[in-house]
């Protein structure tokens, strides 16, 4: 009997443990329906921490992380779309408020830069090699002046002599 | 085509003026305000306990230009520009109102009785929510609100006096003007 009991208690010991780490990551109160709780993290999980900077309020334990999730929750629950809850902070915070910056004419630079800046490397490299077999063919193709054939002739014959 | 080699050398110089340049003039953890020229958020507040009859959306439209700066009991950055606030209001430069955030009544009103009041009137943001209409992340803030009660600025961290005769004696004296 007292054999089977420690692993029981042991067990019983556990269990808050094992319910706690499969639940929130923050404890606050969730919204009853799961559905909705489940957009609500989609959305909070793209929604930058503005005092974190590279965390989303998902993941953030600062206050202000709190409120936003806050807020994305009030909106769902209203009935807010996803585009309408983001569309609300951007509109009191802008883009950098999005993890994910959209794509227009103030982020054309952020989004295609990359993009330049690789074919133009290719470009660059392309010319450069292209050069280079030029140049080793003209090398082949270089000839001695009579002049300078003269020269090593009489240079080889010099040298047989001595 | 001698100065060939020199293209690599001018594009690295190129990236470290950018980056020089990004490195001592640009700050990431400052995220300008995106409500620039729109009107204030809606909002009413009641005041600190005693000082001023709370603040809403209609009192910052004063026909002049004033700031309202975003205070709280709790934070360390707020003593550093407080008493250049206290020198404005002593020399009558410009009206500031006070928007007190996540704070309780009775701290505000200890930490105003202690260090002076600057404000013309006070409104008490307990929950944060309007500071957040105004996407403050952070205290300080001051925006300068214009004469008919749009956001003109938001100044991030404590007011100096360098910055305030760059970022807001402009917009006095344009209305002066």
């Amino acid at each position: 009997m007292k054999v089977l009991a420690r692993p029981l208690i042991l067990a019983a010991l556990l269990v808050p443990f094992i319910v706690l780490s499969s639940s929130a990551i923050f404890i606050e109160e969730n919204l009853k329906d799961p559905a909705l709780e489940s957009r609500v993290r989609a959305i909070s999980a793209e929604i930058r921490c503005l005092v974190c900077q590279n965390q989303s309020i998902l993941d953030s334990n600062a206050d202000l992380a709190k409120d936003l999730r806050l807020i994305v929750r009030e909106r769902v629950a209203l009935g807010d779309t996803d585009q309408e809850v983001r569309r609300y902070l951007v509109d009191r915070y802008g883009d950098w408020v999005l993890l994910d910056p959209p794509f227009k004419l103030t982020t054309v630079l952020l989004w295609l830069g990359p993009v330049m800046i690789f074919i133009f490397g290719a470009i660059a490299m392309v010319i450069f090699l292209r050069g280079r077999s030029h140049a080793s063919k003209e090398d082949v193709v270089v000839k001695l002046s009579t002049e300078e054939e003269m020269e090593i002739n009489r240079i080889l014959d010099s040298d047989s002599r001595g | 085509m001698r100065l060939r080699f020199l293209i690599p050398v001018a594009t690295f110089a190129g990236i470290a003026v950018v980056m020089w340049y990004a490195l001592f003039n640009l700050n990431p953890t400052e995220i300008p305000t995106e409500l620039v020229s729109k009107p204030a958020p809606e909002f009413s507040l009641e005041p600190v306990p005693g000082y001023g009859t709370g603040l809403a959306k209609e009192d910052l439209a004063t026909g002049k230009v004033v700031l309202l700066n975003v205070f709280a009991s709790w934070c360390v950055a707020c003593m550093a520009e407080h008493p250049f606030f206290m020198e404005l209001k002593a020399q009558n430069t410009v009206d500031i109102y006070g928007l007190n955030y996540k704070d309780t009544p009775e701290a505000a009103a200890k930490w105003l009785e202690r260090h002076g009041n600057p404000y013309k009137s006070t409104g008490m943001d307990l929950k944060g929510r309007v500071g957040i209409d105004f996407g403050v992340y952070g205290v300080p803030e001051t925006f300068v609100i214009s004469a008919d009660g749009k956001i003109l600025d938001k100044i991030i961290g404590p007011v100096s006096r360098a910055m305030f005769e760059t970022r807001v004696r402009p917009f006095l004296n344009e209305v002066g003007s």
